[in-house]
């Protein structure tokens, strides 16, 4: 399998303070890869170095090979075409993540148009409109037209994030990026979003990095997964062998409290 | 004994717009309670009423087997010596102009609560592991857990019988989670606990008896390893079915 995403040795800095130390871990075309921390850990960092969307304040050094293409030192100008093409986000809050002065339709049909001007084309309005409709259809919303029409505050948390899944979709990206994509969620529409994005990423091939705190969750969705505790990356395997048998103290302490929930739903009288 | 209890009670913020029906439900003194539901099941609306901070739009709510009466200002304070509250987000329930020893004195003062004050806040900040030190300072200085034993020291320190938790637990690292657990099941021997919550598995840590609401009406209720060895209604099944679990050992 090729390498999509390469991140060697990564770095980040501010104000003399390090967040972020000696991260290393690459992940092929079409895998699945849960990043595991606690707050603090440096684990969102870590995902807006891979977007170059680091904050000003902060300096990144060491390599991050986004599809071929060196994204530390590079200039915000020459990220552009990267983004979107080679990798896409979805984040926590779904409802900062739409326009609340636009409806979803408008906001998902940009992408579109956006995406098709990079290839060199310009679909007209119909072309737009059926594609919006199509990859609302794809995040399994609920009539899609009436979707297309609302402002995001009049959809629910669970549509919204659907919402932005399908923005992520229509980059066509080759690696998702999804930041606590259902921690804001009820657990009953947790569990479909996740079912929707596994499918989704399955399907399309796309390289999925999927941070949470959530040891469960990462489970559901991701076939290997990286720990990370206080900007360093301390363990890393297979999501199975990794959380029966951790290594490391820290993500033994972290399966032990999971464990400790599961157990607690367990109910052998 | 029967500490709170609901009987009838609905709930409206403006007409034609219910978000709880006919809730019944009894809060009895040792031995925790949770009430578990996601977003607009009417939780919160339901915890407001147990404080005493909303008042029902039919039905009566009860302590100590009187309706609450907020023209009864005796009966109200005794009311509010008995029952406290912790919240969710613990960067926002304490007051950063305030030091640690003062937030935790201020039920002593507000309710009236005639002790040594020094020696109350010592003792609550003793009970919830925190260093005698704290007292002098801000609650800036602390990290979301201590924050959260800030909150719990408050709450204990005039001793009420009721502690009702909303969230306790939601924005706390997994590991400091468990530490607060812990915190509270050891505190369980002295004072009793309704945990509101969207999460079962924590409930069903803290919790003997259980409550499932679901859009402003109780589905299920019982003891609450019954009700995760047998959930009788579609939407306990559903509930426990999406809670994320660990892959099996291998």
């Amino acid at each position: 399998m090729s390498t999509l995403l390469s991140v060697e040795n990564l770095e980040i800095r501010t104000a003399g303070r390090v967040l972020v130390s000696g991260v290393s871990f690459s992940i092929t075309a079409g895998e699945r890869v849960g990043l595991i921390g606690e707050s603090g850990s440096g684990k969102s960092l870590t995902a807006l170095a891979v977007l170059g969307l680091l904050p000003d304040s902060m300096r990144a050094s060491g390599s991050v090979l986004m599809d071929g293409r060196q994204i530390v030192g590079a200039r915000d100008r020459d990220l552009v075409p990267l983004r979107g093409r080679s990798v896409a986000a979805v984040f926590q809050e779904p409802m900062t993540a739409l326009d609340p002065l636009m409806r979803i339709g408008g906001q998902v049909g940009e992408v579109v148009r956006r995406r098709a001007a990079r290839d060199g084309r310009k679909p007209g309005r119909a072309e737009v409109d059926a594609q919006v409709t199509a990859l609302l259809e794809r995040v399994a919303l609920p009539e899609p037209g009436r979707v297309a029409r609302a402002f995001p505050h009049e959809i629910s948390g669970g549509q919204r994030q659907r919402a932005a899944i399908a923005m992520a979709l229509a980059c066509r990206p080759k690696l998702l990026i999804a930041d606590e994509p259902t921690t804001a969620l009820d657990v009953t529409t947790q569990a479909e979003i996740l079912k929707l994005m596994e499918g989704l990423v399955r399907d399309e091939g796309m390289g999925l990095l999927f941070i949470s705190h959530d040891l469960p969750v990462v489970a559901t969705v991701a076939e290997r997964a990286l720990v990370m505790r206080r900007g360093e990356l301390i363990e890393e395997g297979a999501v199975e062998p990794l959380f029966d048998r951790p290594a490391h103290p820290y993500t033994e302490g972290l399966v032990a409290a999971a464990r400790a929930f599961d157990a607690a739903l367990e109910t052998a009288p | 004994m029967t500490l709170l209890s609901l009987s009838g009670v609905s709930f409206a913020y403006a007409a034609g717009k219910t978000v709880l029906h006919g809730i019944d439900l009894a809060v009895r003194d040792g031995g925790n309670l949770g009430i578990v539901g996601e977003s607009g099941s009417g939780k919160t609306t339901l915890l407001k009423l147990l404080l005493g901070l909303e008042r029902a739009s039919a039905g009566t709510v009860s302590f100590r087997g009187a309706p609450l009466d907020a023209r009864d200002r005796g009966f109200m304070l005794g009311f509010r010596r008995s029952v406290q509250a912790v919240f969710q987000d613990p960067y926002s329930s304490l007051d950063p102009r305030q030091r640690v020893s003062d937030i935790v004195a201020e039920p002593l003062r507000s309710l009236k609560i005639g002790t040594d004050i020094a020696e109350a806040v010592a003792q609550a900040l003793r009970d919830v592991d925190l260093p005698p030190d704290a007292a002098g300072r801000y609650p800036h200085e602390f990290s979301g857990g201590q924050r959260q034993r800030i909150a719990i020291a408050r709450a204990i320190v005039a001793r009420p019988a009721l502690i009702v938790a909303d969230e306790v637990v939601s924005a706390l690292d997994l590991t400091t989670r468990t530490r607060i657990i812990d915190l509270m099941r050891a505190l369980s021997t002295r004072t009793t606990f309704v945990v509101v919550s969207h999460d079962i598995a924590l409930v069903a840590l803290l919790c003997e008896r259980l409550v499932v609401l679901e859009k402003g009406r109780i589905v299920e209720e019982g003891a609450t390893r019954e009700i995760l060895a047998r959930p009788s209604h579609p939407y306990t099944q559903r509930l426990l079915a999406s809670t994320p679990r660990m892959p099996a050992r291998g």
